[in-house]
C-alpha cells in the first residue's frame, strides 16, 4: 500500500494521541528519574535539586559491577529458557483443535493473573524440605531423604521462567498461528522428518519473532525484584532488588534513580546490539 | 507393477466419507489429472498419496511396495501445494536445494543440480534472489523445480496453476506437460479446470462425492462419458430423456427418432449430445421439431437455442456452417446416432 506523505499540520493528527500517551507515561517519568539521579540526598529520606555525579560514582565499584553482570546473565538465561520451552509448546498448541487451544490459553492467562508474591511463595513451598516436591521423589523411592531446593540459583531461575512463560507463549502464539501450516507439510514431502522440518523451516521462518521475544522476556526478567529475594541467596539478588532496596528501605531516591538509569542504558545498548546483529544476519 | 496403485482407498472424517473406495492404477510415467467439483475429495486423495493424511481403509502401492503407512518424508516424492509453500527465509537457490540439503548431498552436487533446474525452468541467474521478489509465474516454476530436485518417483500437484491469470496458466499448462514428458515422471495433478485437464493429461479421473466416476483418456471422457454426471461436468452437453417401447422404437422428448437404440431391454435412458453435434435442418421427418428461441453469435461460433417440447437444446456451429435461422422460426433438430451417447438412467 502506498501512502501519501503528510502535507499539512492536520495530517499529523492521528499521531497526536500516541504521542501524548508516550509523553505522559514514558518521557515524563523517565526524565524525572534522570533528573533525580543527579539530585542530592538529604538525611531523613528527602532530596534536593542539585547536580552531582556522586550517585554514579558510587555505582562504579566491583560490587555493583558483579550485581549488574549477574542480573544480565540471569535475564538472558530466563529469556533463553522461556523461548526454548515456549516455541515447541506454542507450535504444538497451534496444531491442536480450537477448543483445546482455548483451554490452554485460558490456563496461561490465569497464571498471568498471579502476582509475583504468590508465585514466589508457591515455589518456595514447592522447593521446601518439609512440603516440597522432593517428598514426592522420596515416596517414589528416587531419593532417600527430602531436602530443601532453595535458596538457590535453580530456584530463582525456575520461578522467573514460570512467571515469564505465559508472556512468551502469548507473544509467540500469533506468529505461529499465522505460519502457513503447508510450509512444514512441504518440508515433509521434500524429505524432512517432522523434527527436521521444525528446525529447518519453523524456527528460521520465525527468526525475527524469536529475536523480539527474547528481547521482551529479557527486559521483563530484568525488572523482577521479588523472586530473587524469595527464592535466592543474597548473591542471587539482581540490580532491581538493590534499586528497590535503595528506593524503599534506604530512602535513597537519587542513588536508586542513578542505578535505574544505568540499567536502562545497558539494556537499550544490548537490545540495539541484538537488533543490529539480526540485521547483519539477514543481509548475509 | 511399476507405478502407483490405489486399492479401495477410503478416508472418513468422523461420520463423513471424503474419499470412498477409490481404485486406480497409474502406470509409470503417466500424467493423471483429477477433476471434480469442489469438495469432492481430490485434495484428500492427493494428501493420502503423499502421506500427509492416512487412509482409514485400503492400500496404496508404489512400484509394488505398500506405502500406505510409510511416513511422508520417506516416500521420495515431490509435491507442489496450491499455496506453493516456498520457504520465505530461503533464496530461490536454497529453496530448490532444500531436498538435497536435507539428504546431506555434497555442496557441489547441490549447486550443480540447482543450476540445472534453474535453466530448465528458464530462471538461470535467479539463485540468489529472495523468493518474495519473484512474480507469480516465477514462483510457480521455483515450486515445481524444488519438487523435482531429487528426481522423485511421484510428482503431485494440487491446483498448481489456479493463482495465475488465464494467459499465463495456459502457457504453464503446456510447459508442465512438456517437462513431464521430457522427464517421464509419474504425475498427478488436481484441478478444477477441465481445459487444463484436457491439455495436460494422459488420463483424466473425474470424481464426485468421494468416488471416481470415470478414469479414461481426455478424448474418451469427452466422447464416451460413463454417466450423466461426467457428461454434464466435462464440457457442455444436451441431456435428453429417451424412451423405447417393447419393439425397440425410440422416442426422444416424446417424438420418434430413427436409428438410435438404447440397448436390449432398456426402456428409459438419457441421451447426451454435444452442442457441436446437434444439426439444425428444416422441420420434417426424422428430426425433432422445435422452435428457435435465441441466437448467440459469438463471432467464432454461433449458439442456437431451440425449444423442443419445453426442453432447451443448444446447437453450436461455425459461421461457415451457419444455419439459416432466426428467433421464432420452427426448425428440425437432427440427432445423429453415432454421436449420441446413451447413458443409463
Ligand atoms: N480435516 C478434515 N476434517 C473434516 N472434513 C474434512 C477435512 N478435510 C477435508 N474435509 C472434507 O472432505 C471433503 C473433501 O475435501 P477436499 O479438500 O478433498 O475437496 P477438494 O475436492 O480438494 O475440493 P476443492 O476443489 O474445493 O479443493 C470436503 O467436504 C471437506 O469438507
Ligand atoms: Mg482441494
Amino acid at each position: 500500500m502506498r501512502r501519501e506523505t503528510p502535507q499539512r499540520l492536520a495530517d499529523y493528527g492521528p499521531l497526536f494521541f500516541p504521542a501524548m500517551m508516550l509523553i505522559v507515561f514514558f518521557v515524563v517519568p523517565f526524565a524525572t528519574m534522570i533528573a533525580v539521579s543527579f539530585f542530592q540526598r538529604q538525611q531523613g529520606g528527602f532530596y534536593v535539586p542539585a547536580f552531582e555525579l556522586s550517585n554514579y560514582q558510587r555505582f562504579l565499584s566491583l560490587f555493583f559491577a558483579n550485581v549488574l553482570g549477574f542480573s544480565l546473565m540471569l535475564a538472558i538465561a530466563v529469556a533463553i529458557c522461556c523461548v526454548v520451552l515456549a516455541i515447541p509448546f506454542t507450535y504444538l498448541l497451534t496444531r491442536m483443535a480450537r477448543k483445546v487451544q482455548i483451554i490452554w490459553l485460558v490456563a496461561l492467562l490465569s497464571v498471568l493473573s498471579l502476582s509475583e508474591v504468590i508465585i514466589g511463595f508457591a515455589w518456595s513451598t514447592l522447593f521446601s524440605r518439609t512440603a516440597g516436591i522432593t517428598n514426592l521423589l522420596v515416596m517414589a523411592g528416587l531419593m532417600s531423604e527430602a531436602k530443601a531446593l532453595l535458596p538457590s540459583f535453580g530456584a530463582v531461575l525456575t520461578g522467573m521462567v514460570y512467571q515469564a512463560f505465559p508472556y512468551t507463549v502469548l507473544v509467540l502464539y500469533p506468529a505461529l498461528v499465522r505460519l502457513d501450516p503447508t510450509l512444514t507439510e512441504a518440508a515433509r514431502t521434500l524429505g524432512a522428518s517432522p523434527i527436521k522440518a521444525f528446525f529447518t523451516v519453523v524456527v528460521p521462518a520465525l527468526r525475527n519473532t524469536i529475536t523480539a521475544t527474547l528481547i521482551m522476556v529479557f527486559i521483563f526478567a530484568l525488572g523482577s525484584y521479588l523472586l530473587p529475594q524469595l527464592l535466592g541467596r543474597p548473591q542471587h539478588w539482581t540490580l532491581s532488588v538493590l534499586i528497590t532496596d535503595q528506593a524503599i528501605y534506604q530512602s535513597n531516591m537519587p542513588f536508586a534513580a542513578a542505578m535505574a538509569v544505568f540499567l536502562v542504558l545497558v539494556t537499550l545498548g544490548l537490545v540495539a546490539l541484538t537488533v543490529i546483529a539480526g540485521r547483519k544476519g539477514e543481509a548475509a | 507393477m511399476s507405478g502407483l496403485a490405489l486399492n479401495n482407498v477410503t478416508k472418513e472424517f468422523g461420520t463423513f466419507t471424503a474419499v470412498n473406495n477409490v481404485d486406480l492404477t497409474v502406470p509409470h510415467g503417466t500424467f493423471v489429472c483429477m477433476l471434480g467439483p469442489s469438495g469432492c475429495g481430490k485434495t484428500t486423495l492427493l494428501r493420502m498419496i503423499a502421506g500427509l493424511d492416512l487412509p482409514t481403509g485400503g492400500a496404496i502401492r508404489l512400484d509394488g511396495d505398500d506405502i500406505t503407512r510409510v511416513p511422508t518424508h520417506k516416500r521420495n516424492l515431490g509435491m507442489v501445494f496450491q499455496s506453493l509453500a516456498l520457504f520465505p527465509h530461503l533464496t530461490v537457490g536454497e529453496n530448490i536445494a532444500y531436498p538435497l540439503r536435507i539428504r546431506s548431498a555434497p555442496k557441489e552436487d547441490q549447486k550443480k543440480r540447482v543450476d540445472e533446474l534453474l535453466s530448465m525452468i528458464h530462471l538461470s541467474g535467479y539463485a540468489d534472489r529472495p523468493v518474495s521478489k519473484l512474480s507469480g509465474g516465477q514462483r510457480q516454476r521455483v515450486a515445481i523445480a524444488r519438487a523435482l530436485s531429487i528426481s522423485p518417483k511421484l510428482f503431485l500437484l494440487d491446483e498448481p496453476l489456479s493463482a495465475l491469470d488465464a494467459k499465463l496458466r495456459e502457457a504453464m499448462q503446456v510447459e508442465l506437460r512438456q517437462l513431464q514428458q521430457k522427464l517421464g515422471i509419474t504425475t498427478i495433478v488436481v484441478t478444477h479446470d477441465q481445459r487444463e485437464a484436457m491439455t495436460m493429461a494422459d488420463t483424466v479421473v473425474v470424481m464426485n462425492r468421494g468416488e471416481i466416476r470415470q478414469a479414461a483418456s481426455p478424448i474418451e471422457i469427452y466422447r464416451r462419458p460413463a454417466d450423466t454426471f461426467v457428461a454434464d461436468f466435462i464440457g457442455s452437453t444436451n441431456l435428453l430423456e429417451a424412451e423405447a417401447d417393447s419393439a425397440g422404437r425410440v422416442t426422444v422428448l416424446g417424438q420418434p427418432v430413427a436409428g438410435i437404440s438404447l440397448g436390449p431391454n432398456i426402456s428409459k435412458a438419457t441421451l447426451s449430445v454435444r452442442p457441436e453435434d446437434v444439426h439444425l435442418t428444416a422441420p420434417g421427418d426424422g428430426a425433432l421439431s422445435g422452435t428457435v428461441t435465441f441466437v448467440r453469435d459469438l463471432g467464432g461460433t454461433i449458439e442456437t437455442f431451440v425449444d423442443v417440447a419445453g426442453r432447451q437444446i443448444i446447437a453450436v456451429s461455425t459461421p461457415r456452417a451457419r444455419p439459416d435461422v432466426s428467433v421464432g422460426q420452427p426448425v428440425g433438430v437432427v440427432l445423429l446416432p453415432d454421436v449420441c451417447v446413451v447413458l443409463a438412467k
